[in-house]
């Protein structure tokens, strides 16, 4: 096979394993069974070791079987025990996983006693040499897997045409679902089936890590990026593919050539990272950012209350000390500088700085609000004058215009706050 | 204890601290709905002992247990900064960090076996267990590793207490939550590298999870379910490691049917919270409510 089919093949089979389990892990993550791919993993071993026992083959359709059984059962399991309310979800798949797993290595050291049985070659599928193990299909030589993986894709596909609204409503609202008059647990036992089946296909052809890895990652990766449950399913599906093709590409490094399926695992992680820095809603950047703008808005308006109230005592006073608040030096020179830019300070004759009218404008309303709301708390929450001032210091840079007049209307436009201060006009 | 063989009884010595030392630390884990991590973890620590493998150049057991700790705090760190901010929930969290590492680890090991035409072999066998057992070496860093993690338990049990069961409040009473947080994880990092080399990352997870998740069917108070499951980790540890040397089955597998059968005993057998006494308190309720005239719904 030449170098060009290799690759091709190599690709094609990791995306078609992986697209079917990143759709399906999108509804794991959501209903916050991110690991249950790692417990049926684990609880298939027993299934490999009866098959085994009773076929004496290592690679069979009975293999994937047993396979199956096993997964839907550790599924079940798990399941069964969470319902009883007495283990939590976690521990019960924790519980479930790790006795089938040694069931079946005690199954294998038992069948094979003599052989040096590497346990981990069943759960690190070797996807370079999946291309060579190949049949023939209408004179086309194609992987063995990959007409396997297609039909677990159709499936899915189907699948999630066929049930897509129930999925949607048993993902986001379970006790909703029940009250419509559908069983969420019907939804969820086909679901975790579909789960099984395509997730032990894969695991031959991929390795048990890539398998967890497809999962969770693109979904989690997906989820950064919508929140709408449709575009989620195209992201994902698509971070599967990417990855993919980013593990294989970069797999050959130097003399060394590095574990595709590893190296797959680890490409979904780094396109994880690197959309959780740069996501433009949830990412962390546009936190920070968003953090930053808003503390750089909180300081300059506290800047202009503070020079408001100097002014109103006949003072005159520095921008800056505010840090008795907590807040950065650096973050109140930067606020102070932005004020002067954008022509609401001036720097008065004596060097201090001094409100312009549209500084004093703000700067009024930013009063206002900080004692309406304390006369708010005073009159209609009951909470006594000397409490009143620290939460009308956080509230007044959140309220906005029609929550002003509401306010002011509600008290009948006070004239003065509970500390016998003139509130100012709009 | 002559009955048993030289081997044995040192292998018997470190199932048993090591199932102490796992069912305190594992309490904690499974109260917070964390029962996973100790299984991330594990697994998360397979690049750094390959790592060290690459740098030493061979078999270097304290480097590649320093790599083991390293790799294992960077999973740490990663799971907290994905829990504090941003809105990947805990277990999509442990399921991303277990995968990207595990499969860094599985690179790496593909550099190893192309690197070196000899003296590779059983490098794996620091995450996956020795088949010779656990050696004198072992139980002796396992004892150290019981005697600290039960002094720290000890002098912390108040605070660890506030933090498992009601964090915000923690928070908000001004105890440094986050501080304390790190120290439970890093107890349960300690545990698994100490853990890994003698028993493997399955017998590790199981001993985490299982007789914690047994003694929380017993009892409602923390001291209690602390005792009960360390209780339970030796007994599974003694009776597995008995029946392993008398029916030659694995170790690992052994003790973890016997925890397994302990689980089940309690999850039956349990006062309140067993399954037959729920399903003895229903009968009762039901039968009180008719015998009172009450009616049931369908």
């Amino acid at each position: 096979m030449s170098e060009f089919h290799q690759a091709f093949w190599t690709i094609a089979v990791a995306a078609v394993c992986s697209v079917p389990c990143a759709l399906l892990g999108c509804f794991l993550l959501l209903k916050r069974m991110s690991m249950l791919g790692d417990a049926i993993g684990h609880g298939v071993l027993p299934g490999i070791a009866v098959a085994f026992l009773l076929t004496g083959q290592i690679t069979s359709v009975y293999i994937l079987l047993g396979a199956m059984v096993f997964g839907l059962i550790t599924a079940a399991l798990a399941e069964t025990l969470a319902a009883t309310g007495v283990v939590t979800e976690d521990s019960s798949l924790g519980v479930v996983f790790t006795t089938l797993f040694a069931l079946g290595v005690l199954l294998l050291s038992g069948l094979l006693r003599n052989v040096d049985l590497d346990i981990n070659c069943v759960f690190m599928g070797l996807l370079v040499l999946v291309p060579n193990n190949t049949i023939d299909v209408l004179g086309f030589e194609i992987p063995q897997a990959f007409p396997t993986m297609l039909l677990a894709l159709a499936l899915t596909l189907v699948f999630l045409a066929v049930f897509w609204k129930e999925l949607k409503i048993v993902a986001f609202d379970p006790a909703l679902a029940q009250s419509m008059g559908f069983s969420p647990r019907l939804v969820n036992y086909l679901l975790i089936a579909i789960i099984a089946g395509t997730t032990v296909s894969a695991f031959e052809a991929v390795g048990l890590i890539l398998v967890l890895a497809v999962l969770i990652v693109p979904a989690a990766t997906a989820h950064l990026l919508t929140d709408r449950l449709g575009p989620m399913l195209a992201w994902a599906a698509f971070f599967a593919v990417s990855g993919s093709v980013l593990g294989y590409l970069l797999h050959n490094v130097g003399r060394y050539s590095l574990d595709v399926s590893g190296l797959i695992a680890v490409m979904l992680g780094v396109q994880f990272a690197v959309v959780l820095l740069l996501a433009p809603r949830h990412g962390l950047i546009a936190k920070w950012w968003r953090h930053l703008q808003l503390s750089v808005r909180i300081a300059q308006e506290d800047i202009l209350a503070r020079l408001y109230r100097a002014e109103e005592s006949g003072e005159r006073t520095y921008a800056l000390p505010l840090s008795e608040h907590g807040v950065s030096p650096w973050l109140v020179w930067f606020a102070h500088r932005q004020l002067v830019r954008l022509g609401l300070l001036t720097g008065g004759p004596d060097g201090l700085p001094t409100l312009t009218e549209s500084g004093r404008r703000l700067a009024q309303y930013v009063v206002r609000s900080h004692r309406l709301w304390e006369s708010y708390a005073g009159a209609v929450l009951e909470i006594p004058p000397d409490h009143v001032h620290s939460a009308a210091a956080l509230v007044e840079h959140y309220i906005g215009p029609e929550l002003q007049d509401e306010i002011a209307q509600s008290l009948d436009q006070p004239p003065t706050d509970p500390h016998g201060k003139s509130i100012p006009p709009r | 204890m002559d009955f048993l063989p030289y081997n044995t009884r040192v292998v018997l010595l470190g199932v048993t601290l090591l199932g102490a030392c796992a069912g305190v630390i594992g309490c904690f884990a499974v109260l917070r709905r964390r029962a996973l991590v100790g299984d991330a973890l594990s697994h998360s620590t397979l690049p750094g002992v390959a790592a060290a493998f690459l740098l030493a150049g061979g078999k270097h057991f304290s480097l590649m247990l320093l790599g083991a700790f390293v790799s294992g705090l960077l999973a740490i760190g990663a799971l907290a900064l994905l829990r504090r901010w941003t809105r990947i929930k805990e277990d999509a969290g442990i399921a991303i960090v277990l995968s990207t590492f595990f499969g860094a680890g599985v690179v790496l090991a593909s550099v190893i076996q192309q690197s070196q035409e000899s003296g590779q072999s059983g490098w794996d066998a620091f995450i996956f267990g020795k088949s010779a057992g656990i050696v004198w070496d072992d139980v002796q860093l396992i004892a150290i590793l019981v005697a600290v993690t039960l002094v720290i338990v000890a002098l912390c049990y108040k605070e660890f207490l506030l933090i498992t069961f009601d964090p915000e409040f923690a928070k908000v009473q001004g105890w440094p939550a986050r501080q304390l947080d790190f120290a439970l994880m890093l107890l349960l990092l300690v545990a698994v590298v100490v853990g890994l080399p003698a028993v493997g990352v399955l017998l590790m997870a199981a001993m985490l999870i299982i007789p914690a998740a047994a003694a929380r069917l017993w009892t409602q108070r923390l001291a209690a379910m602390l005792f009960l499951s360390a209780g339970i980790g030796v007994l599974a540890g003694v009776v597995g490691t008995f029946l392993s040397d008398r029916a030659s089955v694995p170790l690992g597998p052994s003790i973890i049917f016997v925890a397994a059968f302990l689980f089940a005993f309690s999850l039956l057998l349990a006062p309140r919270r067993g399954l037959i006494a729920r399903w003895i308190a229903r009968r009762r309720d039901r039968e009180a409510l008719l015998a009172h005239g009450g009616e049931l719904p369908p």
